[in-house]
C-alpha cells in the first residue's frame, strides 16, 4: 500500500534538518573533489603533455554515453598518509560498456604514478570482489608503476595484498568473469602481471610498457642499456612477446578497442527477479534531507525514508504490528522487487526474530534486500538477557550472513554495535554498503564508551580510597569521545573502505537501482541456512 | 475525355501528371527503368510497366516500348512530361500512328520550333521581335561595320567557332569596331583556326523573361511571364512570377508577341516562348527579343500555376482529349507572386557536380508547394537528373513569396546526400534579389559568397556532439548518473576541413558541452534547449551527422577504431616476414604503388611469399638486392613517408 507522508515539506524543522545534511554534505563533497583532482594540478598537466587522457576521461570514454558510473571508494585513502593518495590512486566503479555493466579499474597515475599504497591494494581487491561475487566482467585501464616501495611491508606479503590481485584475475577467468587490461602508461614489476594474467590485452602504441624490471634495474642488474619502448613497448609486445594482443595509436583508440572486446563477449544476463515497470516515487527523494534529522538522536518513523526510495512509495509492510522497532516489507526499487529491512529504534528479541524471518521469506523467493541502518544496538538489561536476546539475536545474524540473495546495506544514520551485524554491516558481505554523510559508525557511542572506561577508572580510584571528580572525569572522557566521534566519521570509515562510499541521501534510490542492476548479472543460488538457535 | 492516360516520364514531373490525372478521374500507367522500379511515381501510379535498363537510351527513351506499354494498358494517350521524349516530333508522329493521343503541340509545331535559326526567321515573320544580329558568310570588314550599324550599338562580336570568350570584343561605339575585328578575328583564328564572326546586339543587363502560352490548335492565350534570369550557367535556379518590375504596358506587348507566336505555329497545349530582356534601364516595350520556344511544360510551370490558378496539366490532357481552350484572355488574371526554387542533390563546394546517395531523410516545409519524384529512402542515382523537389511559394507580394520561400528553404530538412540547399537559401536572402534586381549574370558574380560552407555556430557544434553521442532523447534518472563530480567525454566531430574537439560533461537531464573556450548548456525541459534555444533536428546514419538549420549542416563523427595502429604496424618499411631469399623485386624507387601491389617475392620454406605494398604511396628505396639471403625482420623497401602524394597524384590526373 502507499506510504503517507507525515512531515510538512515547508516546515522550520524541514528547512532546519536540510540545512544540517547539506552542511554534512559539502564535507564530503570537498574530499570527493580533492580525489578526482588526482595528484594536483601540475601532474595533471605533466599528465596530459604525454598525450594521455585524464584518468577519469578514460573511465568516461569507455563507458557508452549517458551510462551512469556508480563509483566505488569515492573518497578512500582521504587523510592517509598525510594526503599523499587522494583517492587511494585508483578510480573503481560499475558502469554500462557495449551495453554490458562492467568494473573498471583505471589507475590514477597523476597520484605518485599510480603506484599501490595500502589503500590501493585495498580497494583494488574490493573492487575486484565486487565484480567476482556480481559476474561483473573487470576492465584495467593500467597505468602504474606498481607497489609503492616505502609501503612494502604492508602491500606485498599478506594475504590480501599486492599478489591476489593476481589471484583474484585467475579465478575470475576461471569461473568465466572477463579481464580485459588497457595498458595506458607503465606496468612495473608485479604490475607486468595485470596485462599478463588477462583475458584481453590492449597496449597503447609509444606509451604503455609492460616489463618485470624496468631500464634503471635491467641496467643495475646485468649492465644492459636499453629504452623502455625495445624493452617492453606495444610494437614489442603486440609483435615479438605475445603479452599483448592489440595495439593502440592513442587512448581514445585504446578505449574504443576495449569497448569492441565487451562487445563480442557474448554475455547473457542471467533471469532475474520478476521486474516489472519502474515508476517514481509519489514522495521526491529531493525531500530526504528534509525530512531525515542529521542529529541521530533525534527520532523519526524510517518509512519516512522509504516513501522517498521505492517505486510509487508503495510498500507492502510484512508483520507491521509486530516487533515494531524493526520495519520489514516488500516494495520495488527502479521495478526491481526487494524486501526491505529498515531500523525504528533499538533491536528487541522480537524484532530480531520478525528480521530472521523476513530474510527467510527474501530467500526462498530469491528477492534482494536492502537494509536500511540506523540502528544503535540490541536492546540491553536484565529483562532482555534473560528472555535470550542474543540468542534471537543470533538468529537474526544467522539469517543475514548465510542467505544467498544479494543484500545492499545502506547506512542512514547511527551504525553501532551488534546492531551493525544484525543489520548486515560490511563482515556481512553486503554487495554493495553505501553510508550517507550524517550516519556514524562505531562498536558504542562515543559517550557511552567514554562512560564504561570512566566507570571502570572510577572503581579503580575509589577502591583505592581515592576521590575522583566530576572535572576531572568529564577530562578523562573527552579524549575518548573526541576520539569515537572522529572515527565514527563516514569520512573516515570511507578513507579505509569499510563501506563503498558516502552518498548524497538525494540519490539513495539511483544508488539502490544501480547497485541491484549491477548484482544481478550473477545468478543467485538457493539458500541454505546455518542453525537457528531456537 | 480519355479514361487512362500513360505518362512517359519519372521523377517529379511524372508524379505531377498523375496527380493532375488522377484528379480528374482518370486511371494512370506509369512506366520506368529497371532502377526505378520502386519510385515514386511507380507508386501513384495504377499501373506501372517495366520498359527497360537504367540509361534513357534503354528505358525512357524508347518510344516503341512505351507505345507498346500504352497499348497493353489501354491507355489512350500518352503524357510526356519534359525531357525524354517531350520534343521529340518523330515520336509525336508514331504516337498518332498507332491511334494514341500526344498530350502536346503537333509534330509539325515543334519542328518550326527545333530549329533555332529558322524559328527566329519565323517569328520575325510572324511580327516577333528577334535579338538583332548578323551571322553570314560575307565576312569582309566594311560589310560588317555596317551591319552592326544596323544591329546598333553597342555590340558584341564573337568567334562563330568560339567559346570561353576568345575571339569576343565588345565594342561600344562604331568607331572602336575596325580594331576591334581585326583583333577578334585574329584571335579566332588563332584559338580556333578560323576567322568566321558574327555580329549580335549586345544586351547589357539581360534578364530571362518568358511567357506562357497555351493554345487549341489554332487559338491561343498567355498566362503572363515568369522570370528565370537568375541562373548559373544557363542552368534556371530560382524563377518567379510575375517578373519584377514589369509594366502592364511591356507584359501586354510580351504576352501579345508570345500568343502571336504560338498561333503562327498552330500551337496546341502547355508552351513557353523564351525572350532576351535588356534590364539595363527598366523593362522597356521596346527592349525584349525572342530566344526560342519551348514546346513543352516547363519545369517552372510550377509558379505560373500558382499566380494564375490554373491547373495545365489539366489543361494539357482536356485540349488534349479536343476541348476547346477552357479560358479567354480575359478571364485570366495574375494573384499575387510566386517564387519556385531548384533543390539538386549537388555538391556546390565542389563546383556543382551532381551528387548521388540514399535520401536518409527528406521533409518539406509547411506552407510551400513541393513538386518531388522521391520520398524519404528512396536513392538519387547516377542515371538520370539529380533534381530532389521543386519547392514553390505564393504569397499576395514579391516580398512575402520571398519571405515564404526563404522560410521553406530553411525549414526542409535533407539528409544522407549534399544539396544545394544553402546555396538556394542564400539567394532567397539576398539582399539584391529580394529588390529585384535580377539578371543572368547574378549567381555568377557573387558565386563566392553565395556557395559560402555556413559556419556552424557553437550550439550546433555543441547539439552534434550530443547526437554522436546519443544523448538527445528523454534524460532517465540513471542517464549519466554519477556519484560526485560528473564524468566528462571528448568526441571529436569532422565538419569541412576543420576538426573540432568538444568535450561533454553529462549529469541526467543537463550536459554542459564546451566548444573551443565557450561552454553551452543544454537542458533538458519537455524538449532539449541550448543555452535556451530550442534544438534543431537532426539525422543520423552512421557516423555523419545532419543538423537541420543553416539550410544543413554535415558533421562526421571521427571513429577512434579507424586510427587503425596495426595496419600501419611497420610503418613506412616493408619487412622480410621470415628468412628467406628475395627472388625477385618488383618495384623501383620512385614508383608509385597503390594499397595490395606486389612489391618484392620472397621464397621460404620451398613457398614464394609476395610482399604487398600496405597502403597507397611512391617507393623511397630499395633496402635489398634480388638474390640476397634475408633475415626475418630485415627491412627490404622503404616507402616514402608523405601523406599527401596520392592526393597530389589524383589532382594532377584530372587537370
Amino acid at each position: 500500500m502507499k506510504l503517507a507522508s507525515k512531515v510538512l515539506a515547508g516546515s522550520e524543522e524541514f528547512a532546519a534538518n536540510r540545512r544540517g545534511h547539506l552542511d554534512a554534505l559539502a564535507l564530503v563533497s570537498e574530499a570527493a573533489a580533492l580525489a578526482a583532482a588526482g595528484g594536483g594540478a601540475s601532474a595533471r598537466d605533466r599528465h596530459l603533455s604525454r598525450g594521455k587522457m585524464l584518468p577519469r576521461d578514460r573511465v568516461a570514454g569507455l563507458l557508452d554515453p549517458g551510462s551512469a558510473f556508480l563509483e566505488v571508494g569515492a573518497t578512500a585513502g582521504h587523510g592517509l598518509y598525510d594526503g599523499a593518495a587522494p583517492g587511494a590512486g585508483l578510480i573503481a566503479g560499475v558502469g554500462r560498456v557495449s551495453g554490458q555493466e562492467v568494473m573498471i579499474l583505471c589507475n590514477d597515475a597523476t597520484v605518485k604514478g599510480g603506484t599501490y599504497y595500502p589503500i590501493t591494494v585495498k580497494k583494488h581487491l574490493r573492487a575486484q570482489e565486487i565484480a567476482e561475487e556480481n559476474h561483473l566482467p573487470c576492465l584495467y585501464l593500467v597505468d602504474s608503476g606498481g607497489a609503492n616501495l616505502p609501503n612494502q611491508d604492508e602491500v606485498f606479503p599478506d594475504r590480501d595484498h599486492f599478489g591476489r590481485i593476481f589471484y583474484n584475475q585467475a579465478r575470475m577467468s576461471a569461473k568465466g568473469i572477463a579481464q580485459i587490461a588497457v595498458v595506458m602508461g607503465s606496468c612495473t614489476a608485479g604490475g607486468a602481471y595485470v596485462p599478463a594474467m588477462s583475458d584481453v590485452t590492449i597496449i597503447v602504441r609509444d606509451q604503455g610498457t609492460i616489463f618485470l624490471a624496468g631500464p634503471p634495474l635491467v641496467k643495475a642488474a646485468t649492465g644492459e642499456i636499453v629504452s623502455a619502448e625495445d624493452l617492453g613497448g606495444g610494437d614489442v609486445h603486440t609483435r615479438l612477446s605475445g603479452v599483448a594482443d592489440y595495439l593502440a595509436e592513442d587512448d581514445a583508440h585504446a578505449l574504443a578497442l576495449a569497448r569492441r572486446c565487451v562487445a563480442g563477449l557474448n554475455r547473457v544476463r542471467p533471469e532475474g527477479p520478476a521486474r516489472v515497470a519502474p515508476e517514481l516515487p509519489v514522495y521526491d527523494p529531493e525531500e530526504l534531507i528534509g525530512v531525515v534529522p542529521p542529529d541521530l538522536r533525534t527520532p523519526y518513523d524510517i518509512r519516512e525514508v522509504i516513501a522517498r526510495i521505492v517505486d510509487g512509495s508503495r510498500f507492502d509492510e510484512f508483520k507491521q504490528r509486530f516487533g515494531e522497532t524493526l520495519v520489514t516489507g516488500f516494495a520495488h526499487v527502479d521495478g526491481w522487487p526487494v524486501g526491505i529491512i529498515a531500523n525504528n529504534g533499538v533491536l528487541f528479541s522480537e524484532a530480531a526474530q520478525k528480521g530472521a524471518h523476513f530474510v527467510e521469506l527474501c530467500s526462498q523467493r530469491k528477492i534482494p534486500l536492502v537494509f536500511l541502518q540506523n540502528i544503535t544496538g540490541f536492546m540491553v538489561g536484565r529483562k532482555y538477557e534473560n528472555e535470550g536476546i542474543a540468542r534471537h539475536g543470533a538468529k537474526m545474524v544467522t539469517a543475514v550472513s548465510t542467505t544467498e540473495v544479494p543484500k545492499i546495506t545502506m547506512v542512514v544514520g547511527g551504525s553501532f554495535g551488534a546492531g551493525n551485524y544484525g543489520m548486515s554491516g560490511r563482515a556481512y558481505s553486503p554487495r554493495f554498503m553505501w553510508s550517507w554523510p550524517s550516519s556514524r559508525i562505531s562498536v558504542m557511542g562515543g559517550e557511552q564508551a567514554a562512560g564504561v572506561l570512566a566507570s571502570v577508572k572510577r572503581d579503580g580510584i575509589e577502591r583505592r580510597g581515592g576521590h575522583w571528580s566530576a572535572e576531572e572525569e568529564a577530562e578523562f572522557k573527552r579524549p575518548t569521545v573526541e576520539m569515537f566521534e572522529r572515527q565514527s566519521h563516514p569520512l573516515y570509515a570511507s578513507a579505509r573502505l569499510w563501506d563503498d562510499g558516502i552518498i548524497d541521501p538525494r540519490k539513495s534510490r539511483e544508488v539502490l537501482a544501480l547497485s541491484l542492476s549491477a548484482a544481478l548479472n550473477a545468478p543467485i543460488r538457493e539458500t541454505r541456512f546455518g542453525l537457528f538457535r531456537m | 475525355m480519355f479514361d487512362t492516360i500513360l505518362i512517359a516520364n519519372r521523377g517529379e514531373i511524372a508524379c505531377r501528371v498523375i496527380e493532375s490525372a488522377r484528379a480528374m478521374g482518370l486511371r494512370t500507367v506509369a512506366v520506368h527503368s529497371d532502377p526505378d522500379a520502386g519510385a515514386r511515381h511507380v507508386a501513384l501510379a495504377d499501373v506501372a510497366v517495366s520498359i527497360g535498363g537504367a540509361s534513357p537510351a534503354e528505358s525512357y527513351l524508347r518510344g516503341d516500348a512505351i507505345i507498346a506499354a500504352a497499348q497493353a494498358t489501354g491507355a489512350q494517350a500518352i503524357h510526356p512530361g519534359y525531357g525524354f521524349l517531350s520534343e521529340n516530333p518523330d515520336f509525336v508522329e508514331a504516337v498518332e500512328a498507332a491511334g494514341l493521343v500526344f498530350i502536346g503541340p503537333s509534330a509539325r509545331a515543334i519542328r518550326a520550333m527545333g530549329l533555332k535559326d529558322a524559328a527566329k526567321a519565323l517569328m520575325a515573320e510572324a511580327g516577333v521581335p528577334v535579338v538583332p544580329g548578323y551571322q553570314g558568310a560575307e565576312q569582309g570588314a566594311e560589310h560588317l561595320a555596317a551591319r552592326a550599324d544596323e544591329v546598333g550599338y553597342p555590340v558584341l562580336i564573337k568567334a562563330v567557332a568560339g567559346g570561353g570568350g576568345k575571339g569576343m570584343r565588345l565594342v561600344e561605339t562604331p568607331e572602336a569596331f575596325a580594331e576591334a575585328l581585326t583583333s577578334a578575328q585574329a584571335e579566332a583564328q588563332g584559338a580556333f583556326g578560323n576567322p568566321v564572326v558574327l555580329i549580335e546586339k549586345f544586351v547589357a543587363s539581360p534578364r530571362h523573361i518568358e511567357v506562357q502560352v497555351f493554345g487549341d490548335g489554332t487559338r491561343a492565350v498567355h498566362l503572363f511571364e515568369r522570370d528565370c534570369s537568375l541562373q548559373r550557367r544557363h542552368q534556371k535556379v530560382i524563377e518567379e512570377a510575375p517578373a519584377p518590375g514589369m509594366t502592364q504596358a511591356m507584359r501586354r506587348a510580351m504576352g501579345d508577341a508570345a500568343v502571336r507566336a504560338a498561333e503562327a505555329i498552330g500551337y496546341s497545349g502547355a508552351g513557353t516562348v523564351e525572350f532576351i530582356v535588356d534590364g539595363s534601364d527598366g523593362l522597356r516595350a521596346d527592349r525584349f527579343w525572342f530566344m526560342e520556344m519551348n514546346t513543352r511544360l516547363q519545369v517552372e510551370h510550377p509558379v505560373t500555376e500558382a499566380v494564375t490558378g490554373v491547373d495545365l496539366v489539366a489543361w494539357q490532357i482536356r485540349v488534349a482529349a479536343g476541348e476547346p481552350l477552357p479560358v479567354q484572355q480575359g478571364d485570366l488574371a495574375l494573384t499575387g507572386h510566386a517564387f519556385e526554387a531548384r533543390l539538386y542533390a549537388e555538391d556546390v563546394a565542389k563546383g556543382f557536380l551532381p551528387a548521388t546517395g540514399r535520401l536518409a531523410h527528406l521533409r518539406f516545409a509547411d506552407g510551400a508547394r513541393a513538386d518531388t519524384g522521391v520520398r524519404a529512402g528512396d536513392v538519387i542515382s547516377p542515371h538520370y537528373d539529380p533534381m530532389i523537389a521543386k519547392i514553390i511559394t505564393h504569397g499576395a507580394t514579391r516580398e512575402i513569396a520571398l519571405r515564404k520561400l526563404a522560410r521553406a528553404l530553411r525549414e526542409t530538412e535533407v539528409a544522407g546526400t549534399v544539396t544545394n540547399l544553402g546555396f538556394l537559401g542564400a539567394l532567397a536572402e539576398h539582399a539584391g534579389f529580394g529588390r529585384g534586381e535580377v539578371d543572368t549574370g547574378l549567381i555568377g558574380r557573387e558565386v563566392d559568397a553565395l556557395c559560402a560552407a555556413p559556419v556552424p555556430g557553437t550550439s550546433d557544434i555543441a547539439w552534434a556532439a550530443l547526437v554522436a553521442l546519443g544523448l538527445t532523447g528523454v534524460p532517465g534518472a540513471k542517464s549519466g548518473f554519477t556519484l560526485w563530480s560528473p564524468l566528462r567525454r571528448t568526441v571529436i566531430l569532422r565538419t569541412g576541413d576543420e576538426e573540432l574537439r568538444v568535450s561533454v560533461t553529462s549529469d541526467g537531464a543537463a550536459h554542459d558541452v564546451q566548444v573551443g573556450e565557450t561552454v553551452v548548456q543544454a537542458r533538458f525541459d519537455a524538449e532539449w534547449r541550448l543555452d535556451g534555444m530550442r534544438a534543431p533536428g537532426w539525422h543520423r546514419a552512421g557516423d555523419r551527422i545532419t543538423l537541420f538549420t543553416g539550410h544543413g549542416q554535415v558533421f562526421d563523427l571521427v571513429d577512434p577504431l579507424q586510427a587503425d595502429a596495426q595496419s600501419t604496424g611497420g610503418g613506412d618499411v616493408i619487412l622480410a616476414p621470415m628468412p628467406g631469399l628475395v627472388r625477385a623485386i618488383v618495384a623501383s624507387a620512385g614508383q608509385v604503388v597503390a594499397a595490395g601491389q606486389r612489391l618484392a617475392i620472397l621464397e621460404a620454406m620451398k613457398m614464394e611469399h609476395a610482399l604487398i605494398a600496405p597502403r597507397d604511396g611512391t617507393v623511397a628505396e630499395l633496402l635489398a638486392v634480388e638474390g640476397a639471403q634475408v633475415e626475418a625482420g630485415a627491412a627490404l623497401i622503404r616507402l616514402e613517408s608523405e601523406p599527401g602524394a596520392q592526393e597530389a597524384g589524383d589532382t594532377g590526373a584530372a587537370s
